[in-house]
């Protein structure tokens, strides 16, 4: 099997590859690039993200043909695909971080800054927070509810169909920090940074 | 609900663990890629390296052990110390860091803050504040491990890292750093008060109450300790359970 996880030089993904590499042991091959004809080929896709929600988009748009392979991926051919934090967060119609956004439109939403309730809550929302987990979701078996996820972002993903919500994590309000629908698997966290139980939610993924 | 970090901070010097680990386990006390996952495995909620090389010309030596450490501990990894350069960030962050702190270079000049933080995302940009009193409710920023004087109100300074896109602060009361004798809660409190961003705050723990006071008085989102964990004093697990028995919220 090849999982290749998306580098559209989205920003820092080293963690993300060395996590996938950890928890694969050899037996599953991880790939790392940006050439469409992989990517194509391969059997499930990883689509980090960091930075802003419009320079990640900018990034996906400059690579010619990409955004077209992970729509065919994702919503024709419905082969599993993890998005993680503005990897989730581009599922969206559209993005409001540094200028109005057109997202990849696959789950309808938007991103938005979360509500620091006039600064009572500190931004980036950055550490260790419980998730409350709303739906059996593929990613999360044997994930017991109320397990610690680490987290780094400003802006939230509302998905406008409340029923992909698959966790969701209270800082300010009720975040939505996992959604999946089908074939679509998103999280806010970071799993590649939630230790042991960050590595079984990629464990889950690999073996889906 | 949010938790408080404990974020435990390896000194490193051309390589090796300056105030290595006393721990029995360790099959080398100088190693710091076997204390960092020690620290990890121990339920550490960060870990950070902060490279005290005089050199320039031993960045190579650090690169090398964020390279080992990332491929060991999968909680995050923040790298300090002599990053003065973007090529200096993106080296780092490539090697596996997850966050990078700037001292020296943000204090010569706030807009290398922007550029990194425009170029690697706010959630990667940590500047580290060096603080040493010198009247009531003053503090002025310090440079090279508390040696230079800046003429910089630290506050003020705080607030401008912020509008300039740093993602946290880590607050070093140069006062206390070493002494034991508790963070400089006064200070972690104006400046918690004052910035909308997440503040580590550093620089004197002796005691588990240090902690506490950091967070509850001080309004810190994350403490840093180096010596209290390195002798083997405390381990962080204690740490934590001294913290949630106080009614602190931290990751069991």
């Amino acid at each position: 099997m090849n999982v290749t996880i998306v580098d559209y030089q989205s920003g820092n993904i080293s963690s993300v590859i060395n996590s996938f590499k950890e928890v694969a042991k050899g037996k599953v091959n991880i790939e790392v690039t940006s050439d469409i004809k992989k990517i194509k080929s391969s059997d499930k896709i990883v689509l980090p993200g960091q930075g802003s929600f419009k320079s990640c988009v900018d990034s996906l748009n400059k690579i010619n043909g990409l955004k077209d392979t992970l729509n065919k991926f994702a919503i024709t051919d419905k082969k599993p695909l993890l998005g993680i934090c503005v990897g989730l967060q581009m599922f969206a119609d559209v993005g409001y971080e540094e200028a109005e956004t057109k997202g990849l439109g696959w789950i309808s939403g938007k991103v938005s800054k979360i509500n620091n309730q006039s600064g009572k809550f500190k931004l980036p929302h950055i550490g260790w927070n419980e998730i409350e987990i709303q739906k059996e979701s593929k990613i999360f078996k044997d994930i017991k509810n109320k397990s610690h996820m680490y987290f780094v972002h400003s802006y939230e993903f509302i998905p406008n169909d409340k029923s992909v919500i698959s966790a969701t994590t209270d800082y300010s309000s009720k975040i939505v920090c996992s959604v999946e629908r089908d074939n679509l698997f998103g999280t806010q966290f970071h799993p590649e940074k939630s230790d042991k139980v960050g590595l079984k939610i990629i464990d889950n993924f690999i073996k889906l | 609900m949010l938790k408080n970090r404990i974020i435990p901070c390896l000194d490193v010097k051309n390589g090796r663990v300056v105030k290595g680990i006393n721990f029995v386990e360790l099959k080398d006390a100088g190693d710091p890629v076997e204390q960092a996952k020690i620290y990890s495995d121990g339920g550490a909620d960060e870990i950070c390296f902060l490279d005290i090389t005089a050199s320039n010309e031993n960045r190579e030596t650090i690169i090398d052990i964020v390279r080992k450490t990332a491929k060991e501990c999968f909680v995050p990894l923040t790298v300090g110390g002599g990053v003065r350069t973007i090529q200096n960030i993106t080296d780092l962050l490539l090697a596996g860091a997850d966050k990078v702190s700037i001292n020296t270079a943000a204090v010569k000049d706030v807009s290398f803050v922007k550029e990194a933080s425009k170029k690697f995302g706010s959630q990667c940009i940590v500047v580290a504040i060096d603080a040493k009193k010198i009247s009531d409710n003053k503090w002025e920023v310090f440079t090279h491990g508390g040696r230079n004087k800046t003429g910089i109100d630290a506050v003020e300074f705080a607030k401008q890292v912020e509008t300039n896109g740093a993602g946290e602060i880590l607050l070093t009361s140069m006062d206390r750093d070493g002494t034991k004798s508790g963070y400089d809660v006064e200070l972690l409190k104006v400046i918690t008060d004052k910035t909308n961003i997440p503040v580590i705050a550093s620089g004197g723990v002796g005691t588990l109450d240090h902690f506490y006071d950091g967070i509850v008085k001080g309004g810190a989102s994350a403490v840093l300790a180096a010596s209290i964990f390195h002798y083997g004093e405390y381990k962080i697990k204690e740490a934590k359970e001294y913290l949630n028995s106080k009614n602190v919220s931290v990751r069991l």
